[in-house]
């Protein structure tokens, strides 16, 4: 052992006094109220105060309710259209702005892909009700489409960033070597860059996916009237106070975010 | 003979290069084309809205929502002003001065609450070893990305009159009756630390963890004291974090909608819920999008000094 490690030994020079036990503290902090949520869940009792002993029931009031049933349904199609078209939107600007040279707007084009990334949700939110109404007036249509357009837009910059991520770390010289080999530009890309870019993909949908599923403000702005998705729906039963049948479908939707959020770390690191 | 050959070589030589400038122009046009279809989308979905919207904040507003298309300067008017029904005074609206100054000043105080607790977190988490770094950081942001509706239930439950906070202690016989928690500012205040801590976190590490730790020691060497290390060298150098991550906590608070009406109670309203209002009972469309144009502005000058801070913080650190 040479002396400095000796000396580290006895002087911690990276150490700050209290410094780790606001970091314990922090991440209790963070993980307590979420793991309160669960635990309560699954509570016997009607009283969300309580413990009665351990139960199933509340998962299976909230499977057995047509209105959550009906939201539920809605949330994920809105979600499964944003998350589809929003990552193809954004594989295709990534690779439009991803290992090119400098050309000019390629910086404008940035900023209008990350733009719902600054502005504050309600903002965007009313403008989309303004905007909408118009439409709704000239065209007369008040279906899904509306909810589906915002959420393709706002998932975009989430697409986007992990994808533009991967192609970023891909070697341009295997993409060249195809080209040199005669293959056309669609077979350069269904052969080569699609497959490595793949997870790239897979994380961005995914991404955008939970994105569109947790969307609250815009969709509450936006949505015409009997379109409530599952997080607006339980906003709206708020008013009654929290049931144990919200807290069984938070805990529900809670596992759905965190496995997908997981299958997307692992995607990246891959 | 000479001077032919040399002619066409030359002729050769520039059609070659005119070559190359068609190529190249090209390729360009075709990296526009493939971020066209997503810009088009975030236009008509995102960024074309605003401008709609700012028209709209210069029209006067319909009875009973919606607009007539009639100029006017009432919804900026309405901001900070209001004029009185029967006899015309114009006075300054308090009840929008003093949602605006909660805003601002709850949004103040999780930022700060949040640098307290984030500042150690992020710390701790660039001081530990290499291998781990990466779990810590994936538990910091596992809440980030699950819903924030979710997490305002959460904490919502812990601070209620029969919460776990009261419960434990009055069980306890520390207190009494229950301290009311719920439906305050400071409730908005905490929800708000909790749900954007994340925001906080993250920055911080990416300063912490570029760090270099031989002026930390350098600085011990000279007998600093923990305390002066940390406030002349380890501050001073992660500075560019401490602002980007406050900008990233205060920007979102600012903004605030699901937060402040879930702990709020819908009587502690924050300006969020102050601009849905007037596309709600308000029935005041120019108000509300004046009010948010008015908050873009003030996010658009928060993120101004942020992108500056970001730059100057990398150009240091290269």
């Amino acid at each position: 052992m040479s002396e400095v490690q000796v000396r580290r030994k006895q002087f911690a020079v990276r150490k700050l006094p209290g410094f780790q036990t606001t970091a314990v503290l922090c991440f209790v902090l963070l993980y307590a109220p979420i793991a309160a949520l669960v635990i309560y869940s699954f509570n016997a009792g009607t009283n969300i105060a309580l413990w009665e002993g351990f139960s199933l029931k509340w998962y299976h009031v909230a499977w057995q309710n047509e209105q959550v049933q009906e939201v539920t349904i809605r949330s994920f199609i809105i979600a499964s259209v944003a998350s589809f078209s929003a990552t193809s939107l954004a594989t295709l600007a990534a690779l439009g702005t991803t290992r090119t040279e400098n050309y000019r707007g390629r910086t404008a084009i940035y900023a209008l892909i990350n733009q719902p990334l600054m502005v504050p949700e309600i903002v965007t939110g009313v403008a989309l009700l303004i905007f909408f109404a118009i439409i709704k007036t000239v065209t007369g249509y008040h279906g899904l489409f509306y909810l589906m357009l915002a959420h393709t837009a706002f998932c975009i910059p989430f697409a986007y960033l992990p994808i533009r991520a991967r192609l970023e770390g891909m070697d341009i010289s295997l993409e060249t070597a195809a080209q040199d080999l005669y293959a056309t530009p669609w077979m350069t890309f269904r052969r080569i860059t699609l497959p490595l870019l793949w997870p790239g993909v897979l994380a961005g949908a995914m991404l955008a996916f939970v994105i569109s599923l947790d969307d609250v403000v815009i969709t509450e702005l936006v949505k015409s009237a009997g379109q409530d998705t599952l997080p607006t729906y339980m906003l709206g039963q708020l008013r009654r106070g929290i049931t144990p049948e919200v807290n069984a479908i938070s805990s529900a939707l809670l596992g759905v975010s965190i496995l997908l959020v997981s299958l997307f770390y692992i995607l990246r690191n891959r | 003979m000479a001077g032919t050959e040399n002619t066409s070589s030359v002729l050769a030589a520039e059609s070659h290069q005119v070559a190359i400038k068609a190529f190249r122009r090209n390729k360009i046009r075709n990296y526009r084309l493939l971020s066209m279809p997503a810009l088009i989308v975030l236009t008509i979905g995102a960024a074309g809205p605003l401008l709609i919207m700012l028209v709209y904040s210069f029209l006067k507003a319909a009875p009973y929502g919606g607009v007539i298309w009639e100029p006017s300067i009432d919804g900026w008017f309405g901001v900070f002003l209001k004029k009185d029904i029967f006899d015309g005074t114009i006075s300054i609206a308090a009840a929008h001065l003093s949602i605006l100054w909660r805003s601002v000043n709850l949004s103040i105080q999780s930022t700060l609450l949040a640098l307290i607790l984030g500042f150690p977190t992020a710390y701790f988490i660039a001081t530990r070893p290499v291998q781990t770094r990466n779990l810590w950081l994936f538990l910091i942001t596992i809440p980030f990305w699950t819903n924030l509706l979710i997490r305002t239930f959460a904490i919502m439950q812990v601070i209620r009159d029969q919460g776990i906070i009261n419960n434990f202690l009055i069980g306890w016989g520390l207190i009494d009756s229950p301290i009311e928690m719920l439906y305050t500012d400071f409730a908005i205040m905490l929800g708000m630390t909790y749900v954007y801590l994340p925001l906080m976190v993250l920055p911080l590490y990416a300063s912490i963890e570029k760090l270099d730790f031989r002026l930390v020691e350098a600085a011990y060497d000279l007998y600093a004291t923990r305390l002066r290390v940390l406030w002349r060298i380890i501050i001073p150098l992660v500075r560019p974090g401490i602002v980007a991550g406050s900008i990233l906590v205060f920007v979102p608070s600012l903004g605030a909608y699901v937060t402040p009406r879930v702990l709020g109670g819908g009587k502690h309203l924050m300006l969020g819920n102050l601009i849905e209002l007037q596309f709600g009972q308000g029935r005041n469309w120019p108000l509300g999008a004046a009010l948010s144009i008015f908050l873009l502005c003030v996010v658009m000058g928060a993120l101004l000094i942020y992108v500056r801070v970001a730059q100057r913080g990398t150009a240091e650190h290269v």
